[in-house]
């Protein structure tokens, strides 16, 4: 069995994590100059989250259910002819789970995605000069009661078992939270064969005025949201603003909602309650957190970004503070596939420059102009549109005493009150130490932003160090311990940087 | 906000285990009590460790003391308490796997017996029954019925919200970055927010306990001694009592600056399993040791073989407050007067912190300790030989 749990190692020019839009642009400009590269990525194939492919049984129209498939495709094709050419290799099935700086260029390493790895066992070293980091997003979520009953899901996992399973995942709606995601993944609903009761949208969408000329810069989002709008309209599908839904109701699962009204602060309207009868499907969407832990333990500098995530600092070639890392896409701030596509090129590019293939022709830099352009339109749309989507300010005001805030360690909302009031926890660690909020499974990645606002972090220095320690994973998964000690026992110890 | 004047009896730098412990036994004696602390209250090495509440891995006589004083405390006079911190008598096991580690833990036995430590010698069979899933190589072990455990936080946590209602007044993120003088005196403490003055100023600051007392310019020699602990996923219960290797009695006792590992295997009412430990000197260094890390998860694999199987979730480690003498400082510090230490409680400081807060308090107030203070006296290390950078 030495075989089955030796450590492997591997050096590359290049490694790109991650083979969403971003990952996959940047994997393919880079081999494109010539750079040998590593891509990783957690599925067995391309796209990530964004373009998330079918299960093979709904497989017979893949594009039907995404935006911007052509793309897909394109670079799909490109990164298939550099398999071929040995250019590229793609270790699809695995995680990355753990980087850091090794004194000669940047270290990783890897292991099989215990689901898919099929037997295949041990964790993989992974050495290069350069690495492109592009992990995405994952849903934001806010607790609310009821939340934890079957039938509640995070508006993105009702878009992602759409595209993988063709079908809505129920059969009567609510969408609720704040952004144009929310109409995306109702018109999902709509387009799979569900009934959308109503989509409550936190916000009052007079946010968006000032900001009418970055909208209008990109065209394409405009016209996104028309068609979703004509849809809902089309099905008579009411689009309540400034409301939020305030409770679920169910014995065994989601039967029932509850909306309310919100204030200016977003806090509840006392006494404007109204509810959604056999409702068994809740989409709750509040934005989404970009995936930083990496980010944190290469050490790289962050920075609370306009929706208040957490996001790695970067220049105009996508470079962070740490040589050799870049990153692109949504861990630069949440702004979505064009955007990520833009600066995965720029990344790659840059990273194959830094690994040593350097290759400009007028084609190219009036390529790099072009996605220059693109990145700092769609930057400025994602702008105006997280001022007009903020996190309502007052949210706490539907918590109830016993609606749970951890769920992998089923810590109810009193106890955390008790944990900020008289246990002075006044940071996301202290309600971690003493709550254990955060502890459990997914260590922190549904309940980190309720965390850093129930801990009432205050500050822009204060909240960034909140946020750096929720996303502070050490093991961006968990590992074993014999492959642990089998892997860690034969590097050596690594240098200060 | 800070009042212009900030005066109290006493003034506490550190809000750890040790730091809020002191605040509360000094409050409760009706003195008036301000504790500091560059950041969050237990923010520093009292979130980054284990919760030990041990006499068996103590081989010198007043550490010892200390252990069995503040055991009498936490199983007395705060049992009340018990459950706010999870406090769990579990009894711990020392292991020993070669007959070369049985004669250092024999040693050790001997030591303990004199000093009073409750110890049984148990064979194979009988270690088996305590712990069936532990490795088939132990050729002997140990049990000690008062090893204890706490969850750290939880103590540091609300010790500090009993001396608070005890009139203690905490200021979190207040650094320290002066001392208020007067000659030798040392009369309060210079912070971002403003002065604190005080009849005594406690130095609680844990592994930055020896540049607090650099400040003042006396010697303490305490060290930042860097320990990492793996942190399982939650399983039904597989390991009963706080399980170590008997080479971890040497590490512990050990000066030795490079890295050392041995099994420290135990679990938590939570369900998951922390494994420790690694003892390395070299400031406060933050960059990871991948060493140390594979070398903990090796000899917790040795000592428990089905961990092999299990899932790390994640790791965190924390400095430890090293003295050479491997003794806590505690006590008045007669080079500069007003000035008093109790830091360097190293990997203990957890369950030594209430018997150290006590006898401060006693100390402070000027009545008899129940323990004698001199064999903790700072100035055992003599006098401050180079100049720190």
């Amino acid at each position: 069995m030495s075989k089955e749990n030796s450590v492997r190692q591997k050096h590359c020019d290049v490694v790109v994590i991650g083979a969403g839009p971003a990952g996959l642009a940047a994997a393919s400009q880079a081999s494109g100059a010539g750079a040998q590269v590593l891509l990783i990525d957690q599925s067995l194939r391309p796209g990530g989250q964004f373009w998330r492919h079918a299960s093979e049984e709904h497989d017979a129209d893949p594009g039907r259910w995404h935006h911007g498939w052509n793309t897909y495709t394109q670079l799909a094709k490109v990164l298939e002819r550099a398999i071929g050419t040995g250019r590229v290799e793609h270790l699809s099935g695995h995680h990355v789970l753990t980087g850091e700086r090794t004194g000669t260029g940047l270290g990783l390493t890897v292991q099989p995605v215990p689901e898919l790895a099929d037997g295949v066992r041990g964790l993989i070293t992974v050495e290069a000069p350069a690495v492109v980091l592009c992990p995405g997003a994952y849903d934001r979520q806010l607790p609310v009661p009821g939340w934890t009953l079957p039938g509640v899901m995070a508006a993105g996992g009702v878009q992602a078992f759409i595209k993988t399973q063709g079908a809505a995942p129920g059969r009567r709606a609510v969408l609720a939270g704040t952004g144009p995601f929310l109409l995306s993944a109702a018109a999902s609903v709509i387009q799979a064969g569900g009934e959308v009761a109503a989509v409550c949208e936190a916000a009052d969408l007079t946010g968006w005025v000032p900001h009418g000329v970055a909208a209008a810069l990109v065209p394409s989002k405009g016209l996104e949201g028309a068609e979703y709008i004509s849809l809902l309209a089309k099905h008579r599908v009411p689009y309540l603003r400034r409301t939020a839904v305030t409770a679920i109701h169910g014995e065994q699962r989601a039967e029932k909602v509850t909306v309310s009204r919100l204030d200016r602060h977003g806090a509840v309207v006392a006494g404007t309650e109204k509810h959604f009868n056999d409702v068994d499907l809740v989409g709750l969407g509040w934005g989404f957190v970009p995936q930083s832990e990496l980010v944190v333990q290469f050490g790289a500098q962050t920075r609370i970004d306009i929706d208040g995530s957490l996001i790695g600092v970067v220049d105009t070639r996508q470079h962070s503070s740490v040589e050799g890392l870049y990153l692109a896409g949504e861990i630069t701030g949440v702004a979505g596939a064009t955007a990520a596509v833009a600066e995965g090129r720029i990344a790659g590019y840059a990273a194959a420059w830094m690994a040593g293939y350097r290759v400009r022709g007028a084609r190219q830099a009036a390529a790099a102009q072009r996605d220059k352009i693109l990145r700092a339109n769609h930057r400025a749309f994602a702008r105006a549109m997280h001022t007009a989507h903020p996190l309502p300010a007052g949210w706490e005001s539907w918590m109830q005493e016993e609606t749970t805030v951890c769920r992998c360690e089923e810590v109810p909302y009193h106890r955390i009150r008790e944990s900020t009031e008289t246990l002075s926890a006044q940071e996301p660690r202290g309600l971690k130490g003493t709550t254990r909020t955060g502890m459990g499974w997914c260590q922190g990645r549904i309940c980190g932003a309720a965390a850093i606002c129930l801990a009432k972090s205050s500050g822009d220095q204060r909240k960034e160090q909140a946020a750096r320690a929720v996303a502070k994973r050490p093991l961006a998964a968990p590992v074993r311990l014999s492959d642990l000690a089998e892997s860690r026992a034969q590097t050596r110890p690594l240098k200060a940087p | 906000m800070v009042p212009a004047v900030n005066a109290s009896d006493v003034l506490v730098i550190g809000s750890g285990a040790v730091g809020a412990a002191i605040a509360y036994f000094c409050a409760l004696r009706g003195l008036s009590v301000a504790v500091v602390d560059s950041g969050a209250v237990g923010s520093g090495t009292s979130s980054k460790c284990e919760g030990n509440l041990l006499v068996s891995d103590k081989e010198h006589g007043p550490e010892l003391d200390l252990a069995n004083y503040s055991l009498k405390l936490w199983q007395g006079e705060l049992a009340e308490h018990s459950h706010l911190w999870e406090f769990e008598n579990k009894g711990g096991i020392i292991v020993a796997s070669q007959e070369s580690s049985m004669a250092s833990l024999q040693r050790a036995l001997r030591v303990q017996r004199e000093h009073g430590i409750r110890v049984e010698e148990i064979d194979v069979a009988e270690l088996k029954r305590y712990e069936p899933n532990v490795t088939d190589e132990a050729v002997g072990a140990a049990f000690y019925p008062d090893d204890s455990q706490v969850m750290p936080m939880l103590v540091t946590a609300h010790l500090m919200r009993m001396a608070s209602e005890a009139g203690a007044h905490m200021w979190p993120y207040t650094e320290v970055t002066g001392l208020l003088r007067s000659g030798d005196e040392v009369r309060g403490v210079i912070t971002a927010r403003g002065s604190f003055w005080a009849d005594a100023v406690i130095n609680a600051a844990g592994p930055w306990g020896g540049q607090l007392a650099r400040l003042a310019g006396v010697n303490v020699p305490v060290e930042p001694r860097r320990g990492y602990v793996l942190v399982t996923e939650p399983m039904e219960p597989k390991i009963f009592r706080k399980v170590y290797a008997a080479e971890y009695i040497d590490n512990v006792g050990s000066s030795d600056g490079g890295l050392q590992a041995s099994p420290v295997v135990e679990g938590t009412p939570a369900g998951s399993v922390l494994i420790g430990s690694s003892r390395e000197r070299g400031g406060f260094d933050t960059t990871f040791n991948p060493e140390a890390i594979g070398r903990i998860a090796t000899n917790a694999v040795k000592l428990f073989p089905f961990l092999a199987e299990t899932r790390v979730l994640r790791y965190y480690f924390g400095f430890r407050p090293y003295v050479p003498d491997h003794v806590p400082v505690i006590g008045p510090d007669p080079r500069a007067p007003g000035l008093w230490h109790a830091c360097g409680h190293e990997g203990a400081g957890i369950g030594l912190s209430v018997g150290t807060g006590k006898i401060i308090s006693q100390a402070v107030a000027g009545e008899d300790t129940d323990l004698s203070l001199e064999v903790f006296s700072p100035t055992r290390f003599g006098e401050l030989t180079e100049v720190a950078a």
